[in-house]
């Protein structure tokens, strides 16, 4: 072929060059292409933008839970009786798949107001036990019937295929009874 | 491309073929030298090939009617079944032809199993196969989740939060699969637009797959290579009309559905609207992923890997072992029939599967956990451990010499 002799004998030569940045140029031309169609599917702007919700306390009882909507998912809220936190504080030191004290599941001083987002995190079903009736699981919180994941008095895991405790959402109290879920708690003046 | 037909053409035809060699290119299908001696477990390639143009069919002419929105799929697709003009039929035969679809690869699948298709020549025939049978899961998946029932929401979240067990950027990869925070709108969207998509992909794995075949030739149920000409006879008349045979039965099952069972395969949940906020008290997917799911949920802990994590991989393995199948059985007796330990290694995992697909209905709960973990744990000793040692300890039984030869020599004896 008359291309082999532009390759003179042996070692590289200016086409071979050409060729590979040509390649090169292309491979990242379609990566830069390919990058905004790949993030198109991530959320859009409105999508993320409808995602804070404001929620009033002050109509739930002691010892009543409810569940709101936040960003399509329920969010679980539980106004705690004295007894209920006293038996979450308890397990604080058993070993369970993904340790973390009471404490660190509410917001300081409202040991009262325990809120998650209401999703397994084994595979997204919603635990039971929202509704008077429902089923509580092995340890008086929730029961995920999908899989059977259990999840305690603090919404945290202690038998099941479910890896981490209910997820405590980002939510500030605007009052003392009134909460937006979505927003960074104030950090307290230092 | 072969030579021009012997029998004399017409000019128009003679065009034709110089410029494109289609009449060679249908000739060469017609005349494809294929073994004799195919059994009736040769006809599942062909039936799902008709199966997959049926459900493209069936497939665009319902996405004329159906709307991809959370408002409006579900009461689209039930607008389909009573006001269309024929649309129960287009839906019935959609839906029950997904279910016909994998009894069909499935057949096709334990087929290659028992006669030893994966093996040489035919790994890249194989392997195409099993890229089929992914895309055919996905493809089933994502059209289970179209009509926006119960089911179809809990099995789309189910599904997709598998890849939240992915170390470090699962809960990413989540959030851009959903396009959002949990399945919504954007996740419906575009689950349609891949619904529509990947049947397309599957025809053209479908050729690639038939490529292959057509280069290294058929197998048969003996497993011996075709020694002369005088063991194959063309594929037409006599496969075409066989095969027709075969779509007439399997089309009178699939009719059954259709017109008197509809929803016989389907769960009733999935006639209740999606609901994001209350997850049904027992989800199941449709049946041909029982098995599957079983896997999934059987799986414990597994040294470090947590046991969510772990279930996803086991799931997912099970298939991907597929793969490595040539090299797993390094036997060089193909067929079943002539493996004594195999054959039985090989019942033992029909039954096995169909355990699982038990345990996969039931919830993972009590005995039936334990079943599924019995279950699980032999799957993969089957294709990892068995399957490996038999092959090299098995004695197989003598090979007949060629495949005209046990038909040929008992009627001589007999004369
Ligand atoms: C590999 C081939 C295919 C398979 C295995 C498949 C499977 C399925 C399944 C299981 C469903 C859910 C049925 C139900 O429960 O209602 C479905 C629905 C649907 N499919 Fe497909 N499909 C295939 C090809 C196609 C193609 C090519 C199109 C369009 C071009 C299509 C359009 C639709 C539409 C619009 C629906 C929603 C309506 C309904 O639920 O009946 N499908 N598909
Ligand atoms: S989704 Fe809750 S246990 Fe699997």
């Amino acid at each position: 072929m008359a291309d082999a002799e532009a390759h003179g004998h042996g070692g590289e030569t200016r086409r071979d060059f050409i060729l590979l940045l040509g390649n090169a140029m292309a491979v990242v031309g379609v990566g830069a292409l390919a990058w905004p169609l790949i993030d198109s599917l991530s959320p859009a702007a409105d999508t993320k933008a409808a995602s804070t919700t404001e929620v009033d306390l002050a109509p739930i009882k002691a010892g009543q839970r409810v569940s709101v909507k936040w960003r399509g998912s329920p969010v679980f809220i539980e106004h705690r009786t004295p007894e209920t936190i006293a038996r979450a504080v308890k397990d604080d030191k058993v070993s369970m798949p993904d340790p973390q004290p009471d404490a660190e599941r509410h917001q300081e001083g409202k040991a009262q107001w325990l809120v998650m987002v209401g999703v397994c995190t084994h595979l997204g079903c919603i635990p039971l036990g929202q509704n008077t009736g429902d089923k509580r699981g092995d340890y008086g919180g929730w029961f995920c019937p999908c899989h059977g994941s259990h999840y305690d008095a603090s919404g945290r895991i202690r038998k099941g295929p479910a890896p981490k405790n209910l997820p405590v959402p980002d939510y500030r109290f605007v009052t003392d009874t009134r909460i937006v879920i979505g927003e960074k708690p104030k950090k307290p003046a230092a | 491309m072969s030579a021009m037909p012997t029998t004399p053409q017409p000019r128009w035809m003679r065009w034709v073929e110089q410029r494109l060699p289609i009449f060679s290119f249908v000739q060469h299908f017609n005349e494809y030298p294929t073994p004799k001696n195919l059994n009736y477990f040769w006809n599942f390639g062909s039936l799902a090939g008709i199966t997959l143009v049926i459900m493209i069919v069936s497939g665009i002419v319902l996405a004329m009617h159906y709307t991809p929105h959370v408002d409006y799929a579900f009461d689209s697709v039930e607008r389909i079944r009573r006001d269309v003009n024929h649309g129960w039929l287009l839906r019935s035969m959609h839906a029950n032809g997904g279910a016909m679809f994998f009894i069909a690869v499935y057949i096709h699948v334990f087929r290659g199993l028992y006669y030893g298709s994966y093996k040489a020549p035919r790994e890249i025939v194989w392997w195409m196969g099993i890229i089929i049978l992914l895309l055919m899961m996905a493809t089933a998946f994502m059209g289970y989740v179209l009509p926006w029932g119960q089911m179809s929401f809990w099995a789309a979240k189910v599904i997709t939060n598998l890849f939240s067990a992915i170390p470090l950027v699962g809960e990413d990869i989540t959030t851009w699969l959903w396009g959002g925070f949990t399945v919504d709108q954007p996740t419906l969207n575009r689950f349609y637009s891949l619904h529509y998509l990947l049947p397309f992909i599957i025809v053209g794995v479908v050729v690639v797959h038939i490529w292959s075949l057509h280069t290294v030739k058929s197998g048969n149920p003996l497993g011996i290579d075709v020694k002369s000409p005088k063991d194959t006879i063309p594929f037409h008349p006599y496969y075409t009309v066989k095969d027709m045979f075969g779509l007439g039965v399997f089309l009178l099952i699939w009719s059954i559905f259709v017109f008197f069972a509809p929803d016989f395969m389907g769960h009733p949940d999935n006639y209740i609207p999606a609901d994001s906020q209350v997850t049904p008290p027992h989800i199941v997917p449709e049946w041909y992923f029982l098995p599957f799911y079983a896997i999934l949920r059987a799986t414990p802990d597994i040294l470090f890997i947590n046991a969510k994590l772990a279930g996803v991989i086991a799931m997912f393995g099970s298939i991907l072992l597929l793969f490595f199948l040539p090299w797993l059985d390094s036997s060089k007796v193909r067929s079943a029939n002539y493996r004594p330990a195999y054959r039985v290694a090989f019942w033992i995992l029909v039954v096995d599967c169909i355990v699982l697909g038990f345990c996969g209905a039931n919830p993972p709960e009590g005995a039936w956990l334990h079943i599924s973990r019995a279950a699980t744990a032999w799957y993969f000793f089957h294709f990892l451990i068995l399957v490996p040692i038999i092959a090299r300890v098995e004695t197989p039984k003598p090979l007949p010499f060629s495949i005209s030869e046990p038909v040929v020599k008992p009627a001589v004896a007999r004369a």
